[in-house]
């Protein structure tokens, strides 16, 4: 039976990895023949060296730290304030009429179309760029709090009520709880979020160290291998915050009965 | 007293039975805060309390859009754009539709593709742009390329869970009634899996709106986009602003199209119940 299992997952496995392999070879004969244009398709080696160079001579973990650095506290202060005003619309009557319809025609507007505003507000400093990376992940993060605690259970609520718990207990014992699969959802997607405006903060705002000044910077000097490499970084941390925040998720849920 | 007198206008709108008076009730209690905001923004700066370069004056913000609009610059560049968006959407919506169907179909071609279609999946549309750049230059083709990718990404990925998610029981059914493979398809599969798809044809627009911003910004001598890296560049606010609100109205009104033509094509659904 184990046996069966594991031939199954090796055959998975075997699949899984053909294309990218075939694809490989393809890039490296190309380029070792002569058939693509080096300038165009640097080869294997080049990459890989650009990568050392990079790592070595130039401070790429520096880079990354500070791409790293600044998506996190652009990602804790949308945080923060996106549960904190979430709250606000979806427990005071008042706050959610006259608020969330002005909050909802806003969200209309396309992140990165904000940049010009807020460079413009913030200048093209740190400040502008972890003010957008702060918007990124503020809008799905109140969309979900805001949706998780309007559904909080009736009874539920009904429960505090009779048991005259004041504002901050229902908050905290009653509708924060109740919302937690919701604003597990936000905070996911405003990582991801978040990563994909720190990005575009480095593209579009001054440039300065981080990955998305290393990719600019490939581009303007024609250095394909340092774009690659960059582009490279970019997925992989993507990747790595996308596996980190669904291990956040189940930790957080880990209350919740299984499903199915 | 300000507050009671929401407490007033909510009240009459929760409690007058007739839903219109409701719904009217609630957006006038929802125009209040704009309202409110762009009387603020007005005052602020008749005063000249904000530099006209920090926040230029709704009035003037508003014969911005009037000109722009009879000169036709506007509808010139919102046309631009969409046409960007519509062509872009449509390659990568059919591909994304193909790439999910085949994946939930078959085992096979799911466990050779999906970890590299995964891994190209990770890397965030924002990241291909500079690398599109200098493999097919900053063209038509590039727009089209990057606007295609953003769709293609979510209707792949929705259209594979919505098959994958038809419940085996119908199969079954369908296999009882010796249905054939086309038959299967086309009465099980395809129904099963058409809301699944409609999500994945939602975030593709979604995303195509976005990437097309953002492609725009980057490298584009037209389109909504590009008003807005002109206008910041000569710091015409007023420019930036408007170009904004198009991009807001458009992003708007495609998402409320779909949501209602979702529910034009799901209305079987819902008499089931």
């Amino acid at each position: 039976m184990t046996a069966a299992i594991a031939s199954t997952r090796l055959i998975r496995f075997r699949r899984g990895v053909t294309l990218p392999i075939l694809l490989l070879i393809a890039w490296e004969v190309s380029s070792r023949i002569g058939l693509a244009d080096p300038r165009f398709l640097p080869s294997l080696e080049d990459v890989a060296i650009t990568a050392k160079r990079e790592l070595v001579d130039h401070d790429l973990i520096g880079e990354l730290a500070f791409s790293l650095m600044r998506n996190i506290a652009g990602f804790l202060i949308g945080c923060v304030a996106g549960v904190a005003f979430a709250s606000l619309l979806a427990l005071s009557r008042t706050a959610d009429v006259l608020i969330t319809p002005t909050f909802n025609g806003l969200k209309q507007i396309s992140l990165l179309a904000w940049i010009p505003l807020i460079s413009v507000w913030f200048g093209f400093g740190e400040q502008a760029k972890i003010a957008f990376v702060a918007l990124a992940a503020f809008i799905p993060i109140v969309l979900n709090t805001y949706e998780g605690m309007r559904n909080a259970p009736a009874d539920l609520v009904e429960v505090g009520r009779a048991l005259r718990f004041n504002a901050r207990q229902r908050i905290l014992r009653i509708f924060l709880p109740a919302a937690m699969p919701s604003i597990a959802t936000g905070v996911h997607l405003g990582l991801i979020y978040s990563w994909l405006a720190t990005v575009g903060a480095e593209y579009f705002l001054s440039v300065g160290p981080g990955i998305g000044g290393l990719v600019i910077a490939g581009r303007e000097r024609f250095d394909m291998a340092l774009v690659m490499v960059g582009v490279l970084i970019l997925g992989l941390v993507g990747f790595l915050f996308n596996r980190f925040a669904y291990a956040l998720e189940s930790y957080l849920l880990r209350w919740r009965p299984q499903q199915e | 007293m300000v507050t009671a007198f929401f407490e007033t206008v909510i009240r009459a709108g929760e409690g007058t039975p007739s839903p219109w008076r409701k719904a009217l009730a609630l957006g006038v209690a929802g125009a209040i805060f704009p309202a409110v905001l762009l009387l603020l923004w007005w005052v602020a700066s008749d005063r000249g309390w904000l530099a006209e370069q920090i926040l230029p004056s709704p009035v003037y913000v508003y014969e911005t859009a009037r000109d722009m609009i009879t000169s036709g610059e506007l509808p010139y560049h919102a046309g631009v754009s969409l046409r960007r968006v519509v062509t872009g959407f449509a390659f990568g919506a059919v591909a994304g539709l193909g790439l999910g169907v085949a994946m939930g179909l078959s085992r096979r071609v799911e466990e050779y593709v999906k970890p590299l279609f995964l891994a190209f999946a990770q890397i965030p549309t924002l990241g291909w742009i500079p690398l599109l750049m200098l493999l097919v230059g900053i063209d038509e083709a590039l727009k089209i390329i990057i606007i295609a990718k953003g769709a293609l990404v979510p209707m792949a990925v929705n259209t594979h869970a919505g098959i994958r998610g038809v419940s085996p029981k119908y199969i079954e059914v369908g296999r009882a009634l010796k249905f054939s493979d086309w038959q299967t398809l086309r009465f099980i599969v395809l129904p099963g899996a058409i809301p699944s798809i409609f999500t994945g044809i939602r975030y593709g627009l979604t995303h195509s709106w976005t990437s097309l911003v953002g492609v725009e910004l980057l490298a584009s001598s037209e389109g909504l986009g590009y008003l807005l890296v002109w206008g910041r560049q000569m710091f015409w606010l007023d420019t930036v602003i408007v170009a904004m609100i198009v991009i807001g109205l458009v992003g708007f009104v495609m998402d409320k199209g779909l949501d209602r033509s979702e529910i034009l094509i799901q209305r079987w659904k819902r008499e089931e119940i």
